[in-house]
C-alpha cells in the first residue's frame, strides 16, 4: 500500500513540475515581505526579469523531479522496512548519456535568450543623451554631458542623522530610510539615455534595480550602460552602491526621478539658468566633493583618467 | 560480504558489542611508539593521525571564531539602524569572517581529514612526507595569530572584503602587511599539504590499488591537491603586488600610475574560482563514501563520478570572470564566461544524479553521517540552482553583490562544504576514537542545524532579489522583516553548533565500543583496521585479499 502511495506521490510531483512551465513569465505577487526581483521600468529590465524567471522555473522543475526521485528512494528503500539492496545496480551507460544530454538541452534553452539579452544591454548605439556618473567615497556626482549641469548626490540629512551609531532615531520614522538623497538624478522617460560610469577613488557600483543596470564605477575606466524608460513609468526609483567601497558603503544611495520629456527639458533649462545666476554654487559643490573624497589617509587613485 | 577473519559486520547500522573482545590487544599495540608529553607528542609529531587531529581541532576552533564574527554581524543586522557596530568595524568583521572560515575552517579541516584518511584508505603507513606535514600544520597557528591580531592594530583590520579588491584594500593601515603575510603562510601551508597528498597517493598505494579503484574521497582530494598547487601561488602573487603597490611605490593596480584595478580582479578570481572547488570537491568525496555505506550498495557510476570531478576541476580554470560580469568586460568575454559557467552544471548534475541513483534500490538507514550527507545532497543542489541563475550574465547584473549571492555561496559552503565535513567526522569518528558517539545528540545536532541553516540563509535570497546589497551594516526598513528572520535563524544555527564539540569530547572520552567495520555497509581499507585505528596502521601493505574485500564496491575493471 505504502509503495503505491509513494509512486503516486512522485508522479504528482512530476506533474506539478511540468504544470509550472506555462507560468514561465508570470509576474510574482508583491507582498509586504518582498520575495522577488522587480520587473523594472524599461525593456531591458523586463528582459532580465524574464530571464530570471526562466532560470527560476527551470530550477523549480528540475528540483521537483530530482528531489522527488531522491525522496521517493529514501522512503521506499528503507533498511528498517526490510529493503534488500540491489548491489548489482552500479552503472548504466544509457542513463549516464540521458542525464548528460537533457541538461545540455535545458542549458541551451537558457543560453540563447541570455546571450540575446546580454547583447541588448551592451548596445548603447543611438543614445540621445549621456549622463556621466562618478562614484566617490561616499557620494555620487552626476554630469549631464553637453550641458554645464552637474551636481553631487548624497544621503539625505534625516537618514544620515538616524543612521549614526545609537542615534536614538527610529529608522521607521524616516521616510525612505537610507534610500533618499539630497539631489536625485532627474531623467526623461521615452529617451534612450547612455550612462557613463566611473570611479573617483575606489571601486563603486551604480545599481538601480528598476533600470536593470548595475555597472562598476572603476577608477581609470569609463563603463557604459543605457536605459529607455517607458513613458508610463514616471516616478521615483531607488538603488544603492553595490560594491564595497569602505566605511560608508551602505550610505551612498541612488535616487532616479523619471519625468516626462517636456518636464525634463524644463528642469534642465532651470538648472542651467540657476547656474548662470550663481555659477559658483554648482561648481563649488562638485569641487567640494572632489576635495572631500580622498578623505582617508591612504592614497586612492587620482581621478585623472576619470576626468 | 562479511569477512570471517575480522570482527563480524554488525547487522544493525552499528553494533555496540560485536568487536569488543577483539580490541583488547590492539589498544596496547596502538600506544606502542606513541611519544609522550605535549612537545614530543604534538609539536614534533610526524604521525599522520596526530597531525590530522591537530588540523581538525584547529579548524574547529577557527569555525567557532569565524562563527562568532557571524553572530556579531547578524546581531547588527537584526533590525535597521546601527545598534552595536561602527560601519568600519562591521566591514572588518565581514572580511575576517570570510578569511577565517575559508582559510582557517574549511580548508584545514579537509587537510585534517586527508591526513587521517588518505593513508588508511590507500593502505599506506603514513603520509609520504611526515616532517613537511608537521611544518605545514604548524604554520597555521602563526598565520592566524597574525590575521586575527591584525584586527587590533591601529587603523583596524582588513575591511575591504575577503576579495581584497584594490584600490580599497590598499587604504588599509598596518593590518595590510600582517594579513598579506598571513595569506602567504596559509598558502605555503596549503601547497605543502597538497604536495604531501599527491606524493602519498601517487607512490604509497597498496599493491593492487590502481587509480581507478581508489575510494572517491582519495580521488577528489587528489584533484583538489592539483588545484591547490595551481592556484595558491597565484593568490600569493596577487597579494604581493598589493603589498608593493602600498609600500614600494609600484602601480600594478593603481590607475593613476598606469596600472589596472581590474587586473587584480582577474588574477584574484583565477585563484578564487578554483578555490571554490577546493572547498567543495573533498566534500563530494566524503558524501560519495557515506551514501553507498548507508544505502548498502556500491556508488552508482564510479567512473562517471571520477570524470565529473576532473571536468569540474578543469572548468574551474576557465570561468573566473563570472565573478566580474559588472566590471564592464566586452560582450564577447561575458558571453564566453557565461557559457563556460553554465557548462559546470553538466558534471555537477552528473554527480547529483549518480548520488540519487545510489539511493535507488538501496537499503537505506539513517545514522547521523547519512543524515548530513542527504542534507548536503538537497541543499547543495539548491545552491547549484541559484548558481545556474547567477551564471546568466544579464540576470547577474541584478544579483551581483546582493544578498542573493550571499545566500548562494552560503548554501554551497555551509550545507555544502561544512555539512560534508561534519558528516565525514560523524562517519569516521568511531574509527578514530574506538567509541560510538551519542547518536541521539548527534541527531539533534543534525536536525537543529538543518532547520536553522535554512531559516538563516533561505530568506537571504528574497533580500537580494528585493534589492539589498551585501556588505552593508544597515539597511532600509523594507528589508527589516527577512533580516530579522535570518538573524534568528543565525543565532539558533550558531548555538546548535556547540553540540558538535560536546559530542566529540564525549566520544573521545568514552562510549560504547565501536566495531572494526563500525557501519554495516562500510567498505574500504580503513574499515579493515581495528577501531580505534592503531597509532601506526598498515605498517605492512594490506594483503591483496584484504584489498579485494576492502575495496570500494564498484565494477571491477579489466
Amino acid at each position: 500500500m505504502k509503495t503505491r502511495k509513494m509512486k503516486i506521490h512522485s508522479r504528482l510531483l512530476t506533474a506539478a513540475a511540468s504544470g509550472l512551465a506555462p507560468a514561465l513569465f508570470a509576474p510574482a505577487a508583491h507582498a509586504a515581505w518582498t520575495l522577488n526581483l522587480t520587473p523594472g521600468i524599461d525593456q531591458v529590465s523586463r528582459d532580465i526579469y524574464g530571464l530570471h524567471m526562466l532560470a527560476f522555473w527551470w530550477s523549480v522543475g528540475i528540483a521537483a523531479v530530482v528531489f522527488g526521485f531522491m525522496i521517493y528512494s529514501m522512503v521506499r528503500f528503507r533498511h528498517s522496512k526490510g529493503a534488500v539492496p540491489d548491489t548489482g545496480l552500479t552503472h548504466s551507460t544509457r542513463v549516464e548519456v540521458i542525464w548528460t544530454t537533457i541538461p545540455v538541452l535545458i542549458l541551451i534553452s537558457m543560453a540563447i535568450p541570455a546571450a540575446r539579452v546580454l547583447v541588448e544591454t551592451a548596445d548603447t548605439a543611438g543614445a540621445q543623451m549621456s549622463i556621466r556618473v562618478t562614484g566617490y567615497q561616499w557620494r555620487w556626482t552626476y554630469e549631464y554631458v553637453g550641458t554645464p549641469v552637474k551636481f553631487v548626490s548624497s544621503l539625505d540629512r534625516r537618514s544620515d542623522a538616524a543612521r549614526q551609531l545609537d542615534s536614538g532615531i527610529d529608522p521607521f520614522s524616516v521616510p525612505n530610510y537610507l534610500l533618499s538623497v539630497d539631489h536625485p538624478l532627474v531623467v526623461p522617460a521615452g529617451v534612450k539615455v547612455r550612462v557613463l560610469v566611473t570611479g573617483g577613488d575606489v571601486i563603486h557600483s551604480w545599481w538601480v534595480p528598476a533600470l536593470g543596470i548595475k555597472k562598476d564605477a572603476i577608477p581609470g575606466y569609463v563603463n557604459e550602460a543605457w536605459f529607455d524608460v517607458d513613458t508610463d513609468k514616471l516616478g521615483t526609483y531607488r538603488g544603492q552602491c553595490a560594491e564595497l567601497c569602505g566605511r560608508d558603503h551602505g550610505f551612498m544611495p541612488i535616487v532616479v526621478q523619471v519625468v516626462s520629456k517636456a518636464d525634463f527639458e524644463k528642469w534642465l533649462a532651470q538648472q542651467e539658468a540657476d547656474l548662470k545666476k550663481a555659477p559658483a554654487t554648482a561648481a563649488t559643490t562638485v569641487t567640494t566633493a572632489l576635495a572631500a573624497a580622498p578623505a582617508l589617509d591612504a592614497a586612492p587613485a587620482a581621478p585623472a583618467t576619470a576626468n | 560480504m562479511a569477512n570471517i577473519e575480522h570482527a563480524p559486520a554488525a547487522m544493525s547500522g552499528y553494533d555496540a558489542h560485536a568487536g569488543h573482545d577483539a580490541h583488547a590487544g590492539h589498544d596496547e599495540h596502538a600506544d606502542h611508539g606513541k611519544p609522550h608529553g605535549f612537545w614530543g607528542r604534538w609539536m614534533t609529531s610526524t604521525n599522520h593521525k596526530d597531525i590530522g587531529t591537530m588540523y581538525l581541532v584547529f579548524s574547529c576552533t577557527m569555525f567557532f571564531i569565524g562563527g562568532s564574527f557571524a553572530m556579531l554581524i547578524r546581531a547588527e543586522l537584526f533590525k535597521p539602524g546601527l545598534q552595536f557596530l561602527d560601519p568600519a568595524l562591521f566591514n572588518v568583521l565581514t572580511t575576517n569572517h570570510a578569511l577565517i572560515m575559508i582559510f582557517g575552517a574549511v580548508m584545514p579541516s579537509f587537510v585534517g581529514l586527508a591526513n587521517w584518511m588518505v593513508p588508511m584508505q590507500v593502505g599506506a603507513p603514513d603520509m609520504a612526507l611526515p616532517r613537511m606535514n608537521n611544518f605545514s600544520f604548524w604554520l597555521l597557528p602563526f598565520a592566524f595569530t597574525l590575521l586575527i591580531g591584525s584586527i587590533f592594530v591601529p587603523g583596524g583590520g582588513m575591511a575591504g572584503g575577503w576579495t581584497l579588491y584594490p584600490p580599497l584594500s590598499v587604504q588599509t593601515g598596518y593590518a595590510l602587511p600582517m594579513a598579506i603575510f598571513a595569506i602567504h603562510l596559509m598558502g605555503a601551508s596549503s601547497i605543502m599539504g597538497a604536495i604531501n597528498v599527491i606524493v602519498t597517493i601517487m607512490n604509497m598505494r597498496a599493491p593492487g590499488m590502481s587509480l581507478i579503484r581508489m575510494p572517491l574521497f582519495v580521488w577528489t582530494w587528489l584533484i583538489t591537491a592539483f588545484l591547490l598547487i595551481a592556484v595558491m601561488p597565484v593568490l600569493a602573487g596577487a597579494v604581493t603586488m598589493l603589498l608593493t603597490d602600498h609600500f614600494f611605490g609600484t602601480s600594478f593596480f593603481n590607475a593613476a600610475g598606469g596600472g589596472d584595478p581590474v587586473m587584480f580582479q582577474h588574477i584574484f578570481w583565477f585563484f578564487g574560482h578554483p578555490e571554490v572547488y577546493i572547498m567543495i570537491l573533498p566534500a563530494f568525496g566524503i558524501v560519495s563514501e557515506i551514501i553507498p555505506t548507508f544505502s548498502r550498495k556500491p556508488l552508482f557510476g564510479y567512473d562517471a563520478m571520477v570524470y565529473a570531478t576532473a571536468s569540474i576541476a578543469f572548468l574551474s580554470f576557465i570561468v573566473w570572470a563570472h565573478h566580474m560580469f559588472t566590471v564592464g568586460l566586452p560582450v564577447a568575454s561575458e558571453t564566453f564566461f557565461m557559457f563556460s559557467t553554465m557548462l559546470i552544471a553538466i558534471p555537477t548534475g552528473v554527480k547529483v544524479f549518480n548520488w540519487s541513483a545510489t539511493l535507488y534500490k538501496g537499503s537505506i538507514s539513517y545514522e547521523p553521517p547519512m543524515l548530513w550527507a542527504i542534507a548536503f545532497l538537497i541543499m547543495f543542489s539548491i545552491g547549484g540552482f541559484s548558481g545556474l541563475m547567477l551564471a546568466l550574465a544579464p540576470a547577474d547584473f541584478q544579483y551581483q553583490d546582493t544578498y542573493f549571492v550571499v545566500a548562494h555561496f552560503h548554501y554551497v559552503l555551509v550545507p555544502g562544504a561544512i555539512f560534508g565535513i561534519i558528516g565525514g567526522v560523524y562517519y569516521w569518528l568511531p574509527k578514530w576514537t574506538g567509541h560510538m558517539y551519542n547518536m541521539t545528540l548527534a541527531k539533534w545536532h543534525f536536525w537543529l542545524s538543518t532547520v536553522f541553516v535554512n531559516v538563516l540563509f533561505f530568506p537571504q535570497h528574497f533580500l537580494g532579489l528585493a534589492g539589498m546589497p551585501r556588505r552593508i551594516p544597515d539597511y532600509s526598513t523594507q528589508f527589516a522583516d527577512w533580516n530579522m528572520v535570518s538573524s534568528l535563524g543565525g543565532f539558533a544555527f550558531g548555538a546548535s553548533q556547540i553540540l558538535f564539540p560536546i559530542i566529540i569530547w564525549q566520544c573521545v572520552h568514552g562510549g560504547v565500543r565501536a566495531t572494526d567495520r563500525v557501519w554495516e555497509g562500510a567498505r574500504g581499507l580503513e574499515w579493515e583496521l581495528p577501531s580505534p585505528a592503531p597509532y601506526h596502521s598498515w605498517t605492512e601493505a594490506p594483503a591483496y585479499s584484504i584489498l579485494e574485500h576492502g575495496a570500494p564496491m564498484h565494477e571491477t575493471h579489466g
